[in-house]
C-alpha cells in the first residue's frame, strides 16, 4: 500500500512546529540557560512568526537545484579561463579583500546561528535559525568555490582562514563577529540579523555583486544571485526578531535599542572597507560610496524606522555623523592601505587621473579640499622613487579596531580622538559611538585582541614587521603584499593579454 | 554593568597591561595637520627613555618620510599630552614628565601645515 502523502499543512506542522515538546521532568528554564540573561523578557513564543516558511525537505530540494546550476557556471569558468575576462587586474584585489574579511564571516554566522539556534525556548526561533545557520555554511562553501580558481592565477589567495584569525585589517571583520557571537542569543539576532542582514546587507552584497558584475567576475555575479533568495529570508528573520521583541513586552524597547544603537555603528566602522572597495579597488565604478548610502540607508533605512517609531524605536544613535561620515570615510581607508600597502595582503595603488577626477565629481564638498591633495603627495614622492610606505604601526580603537583614521566632523582636517579610563587604564577610540560602546561593557572590551599591541607584546614573532608578515601571517613578501605596480599580478596578466 | 554576562561578577581580562610590554609602554603619538600618516603611531618604548631620544630617534623613524620633518623648530611646537597642554624636556624621561602607558601626545607645528599648505 502506497504511504499516505500529507498536505503541505499537516507536513509544515510536524516539521516544524511540532518538533518540540513538552518538559514533564525537567525544568524548562535549565534547558535554555541563555534566554534570561540579556534582561529580555519573552511571554508567548507562539506568537513567534516563521520568517522562513519551509520545511527542512522542501529546503533541500530548493538549494540543490541552485546548487546545480552554480556549479555548473564555476566549470564553464574554469574551461574557459574566466580569470582572463576580468575588467583589469586590480580588480581581483576586491575578491582577496572579500575572501579574507567577509567569507571567514559566514563561517561565524553559521557557527553563531547553530548555536543560537539551540538556545531559545520558542520552537520556531529554532527552526528559522537552523535553517540560517546551514544557508551560511552554503554560502562560504560556495564563495570558496567561486573565487578559488583565482588562486591558480593571482597571489594573495593561498590562506585566506589563517589570515582571518592573524592579520591586523581582518581582526576588523573577525572582532565583529566575535563580539556579536560572545553576546546573548538575542543581541546575536539582532545584531546580525536585524541591523546587519536587515539594515546593511544590501549596502555589501549589492555594490559587491554589482561590482562583480561590472567588472567581468562571472563566479561572484553567479554566486551573488544564488545567495540572493537565501539573503531575502534571513532579512525576513531580521525584522520578525525585531517586532517579535518589541511586541513581546514594553521593557525590552530600550535593550533593543540599545542594541540597534551598538550594531548599527559597528556595522558601519565595518562597511568602512565596502566604501573603499567601491570607490577605490573597483576599474569600473558601480555608484560612489556616498550614492550607495544615500540609496540603501537614507531612504531604505529611514522608512524602515519610520516604521518602527509606533513601537518606540528611533534612528540609531549616530546616524547623523554617519551622515557626514559617508563623505570621507572610503577616502580615508584606502589612503590607510596605501600607507600600509607593505602590510596588506592584496595590492594598493594611486588611482588614475580619470579615477581622481570620477572622485572630485561624486565628492564635490570633501574630494579636492581633503583628499586629493594626499593622492598628489603621493604621486611626488613615486615620481621621485620613494613611494610612501609608512613606517610605524598605526594607534588603534579598542571598540573597532580600526587604525584611528577617521576625522571629527566637526573638523574634518583634523583625527577625531576619545578616550577613558577604566579601572585606572586608558583605552582610545575613534568615535563618540566606539567609546560608549566600550563604556557600557567595559569588562568586555578590555579583552580587544589589538593587533599593534599583540606585536608588541611579542605574540606575533617577530620582531621585525617583515618577519611577522612572512611567519605570522604567512603572507608571500613581495608578491601578495606592496603597490600593485611591478607586482608579479600585474607582470602576468601583461603576458597573458600580450599572448 | 560592566558587562551583560551569563557568569555572575564577570570580570575580563585586561589585555594590555603595561606588565604585558616587556618593560615597555606604549606610547601614541599624531602629528595634527599632516594627514600624510593616516593615523597617529604606537610605539613600545622604555619609560625611562629620554624625551629628547623619544624626539630624534623613535619619532623620527616613523615621521621623517614627511618633507616637513627637518624643517620642524622644536621651540615654536605646540604639544598636548593627553588632551592638555604639555611642556616636554628633552632631558627628562617619559615616565618623569607625566608620559604613561597608552598616553597619547599631539603636536602641531605652526607654519608647517602639511603638504601645499593642506593638511596632509
Amino acid at each position: 500500500m502506497a504511504a499516505k502523502k500529507l498536505n503541505l499543512k499537516d507536513k509544515y506542522k510536524l516539521l516544524t512546529r511540532d518538533l518540540d515538546w513538552e518538559f514533564s521532568y525537567e525544568d524548562r528554564k535549565e534547558a535554555f540557560p541563555y534566554e534570561e540573561f540579556e534582561g529580555i523578557k519573552i511571554t508567548d513564543w507562539s506568537k513567534w512568526e516563521d520568517p522562513f516558511r519551509l520545511t527542512m525537505d522542501a529546503y533541500w530540494k530548493y538549494q540543490a537545484e541552485k546548487e546545480k546550476k552554480l556549479y555548473a557556471i564555476f566549470d564553464a569558468f574554469q574551461q574557459n579561463n574566466g580569470h582572463l575576462n576580468v575588467s583589469d587586474p586590480r580588480y581581483v584585489n576586491a575578491v582577496k579583500l572579500f575572501l579574507t574579511g567577509v567569507s571567514p564571516l559566514e563561517y561565524q554566522a553559521y557557527q553563531g546561528f547553530a548555536h543560537v539556534g539551540r538556545q531559545f525556548g520558542g520552537v520556531g526561533a529554532r527552526v528559522a535559525c537552523q535553517m540560517q545557520s546551514i544557508d551560511e555554511l552554503r554560502h562560504v562553501q560556495t564563495q570558496v568555490h567561486a573565487m578559488s580558481p583565482y588562486n591558480k592565477f593571482f597571489d594573495g589567495f593561498h590562506d585566506w582562514t589563517h589570515m582571518h584569525d592573524r592579520v591586523w585589517y581582518l581582526s576588523v571583520p573577525k572582532s565583529f563577529f566575535d563580539d556579536a557571537r560572545t553576546g546573548g542569543p538575542f543581541e546575536f539576532l539582532v545584531a546580525i540579523s536585524f541591523s546587519f542582514e536587515y539594515v546593511l546587507t544590501n549596502l555589501l552584497f549589492v555594490p559587491f555583486m554589482s561590482g562583480a558584475a561590472h567588472n567581468g567576475d562571472l563566479n561572484t555575479v553567479t554566486f551573488g544571485f544564488s545567495a540572493q533568495s537565501d539573503e531575502a529570508r534571513h532579512m525576513t528573520l531580521g525584522l520578525e526578531v525585531i517586532k517579535f521583541l518589541l511586541e513581546q513586552h514594553e521593557d525590552n524597547v530600550p535593550i533593543v535599542q540599545k542594541w540597534i544603537d551598538k550594531w548599527f555603528w559597528r556595522g558601519c566602522r565595518l562597511l568602512s572597507l565596502v566604501g573603499m572597495m567601491m570607490d577605490y579597488m573597483l576599474p569600473n565604478k558601480v555608484m560612489s560610496w556616498k550614492e550607495a548610502w544615500e540609496v540603501y540607508f537614507e531612504e531604505a533605512g529611514g522608512a524602515l524606522f519610520k516604521d518602527l517609531a509606533r513601537y518606540g524605536i528611533r534612528m540609531p544613535k549616530y546616524a547623523d555623523v554617519v551622515e557626514k561620515e559617508k563623505e570621507h570615510v572610503s577616502h580615508q581607508a584606502w589612503w590607510t592601505f596605501y600607507a600600509y600597502g607593505h602590510a596588506a595582503g592584496f595590492h594598493t595603488w594611486i588611482p588614475t587621473d580619470k579615477e581622481l577626477d570620477w572622485l572630485s565629481e561624486k565628492y564635490p564638498e570633501t574630494f579636492d579640499k581633503y583628499y586629493r591633495p594626499r593622492w598628489e603627495l603621493a604621486k611626488k614622492l613615486e615620481a621621485e622613487g620613494k613611494r610612501f610606505y609608512s613606517q610605524a604601526l598605526p594607534q588603534l580603537c579598542t571598540t573597532c579596531q580600526v587604525p584611528m583614521m577617521f576625522t571629527d566632523m566637526e573638523n574634518p582636517g583634523e583625527l577625531s580622538y576619545r578616550s577613558t579610563e577604566y579601572k585606572g587604564e586608558k583605552y582610545h577610540f575613534c568615535s563618540d559611538g566606539c567609546c560608549d560602546i566600550f563604556k557600557d561593557e567595559p569588562e568586555k572590551y578590555v579583552q580587544s585582541w589589538l593587533p599593534v599591541h599583540q606585536i608588541f607584546q611579542g605574540n606575533c614573532g617577530g620582531p621585525d614587521v617583515p618577519d611577522i608578515l612572512k611567519d605570522f601571517y604567512h603572507f608571500n613578501l613581495g608578491a601578495d603584499n606592496l603597490d600593485m605596480k611591478g607586482s608579479p599580478d600585474e607582470e602576468r596578466w601583461k603576458q597573458w593579454k600580450s599572448a | 554593568m560592566p558587562v551583560q554576562a551569563i557568569t555572575p561578577e564577570y570580570t575580563g581580562d585586561i589585555k594590555d597591561k603595561v606588565e604585558n610590554f616587556h618593560g615597555n609602554q606604549v606610547v601614541y603619538v599624531g602629528w595634527d595637520q599632516h594627514l600624510m600618516f593616516p593615523a597617529a603611531f604606537a610605539w613600545p618604548v622604555p619609560p625611562q627613555m629620554s624625551f629628547g631620544d623619544f624626539r630624534d630617534q623613535v619619532m623620527d623613524s616613523g615621521f621623517s618620510s614627511h618633507p616637513e620633518w627637518k624643517q620642524i623648530n622644536w621651540d615654536k611646537t605646540i604639544w598636548m599630552l593627553d588632551g592638555e597642554a604639555f611642556e616636554p624636556d628633552e632631558s627628562q624621561s617619559l615616565e618623569s614628565l607625566g608620559i604613561g602607558h597608552k598616553s597619547l601626545l599631539r603636536f602641531r607645528t605652526p607654519g608647517l601645515n602639511g603638504f601645499k599648505g593642506m593638511g596632509v
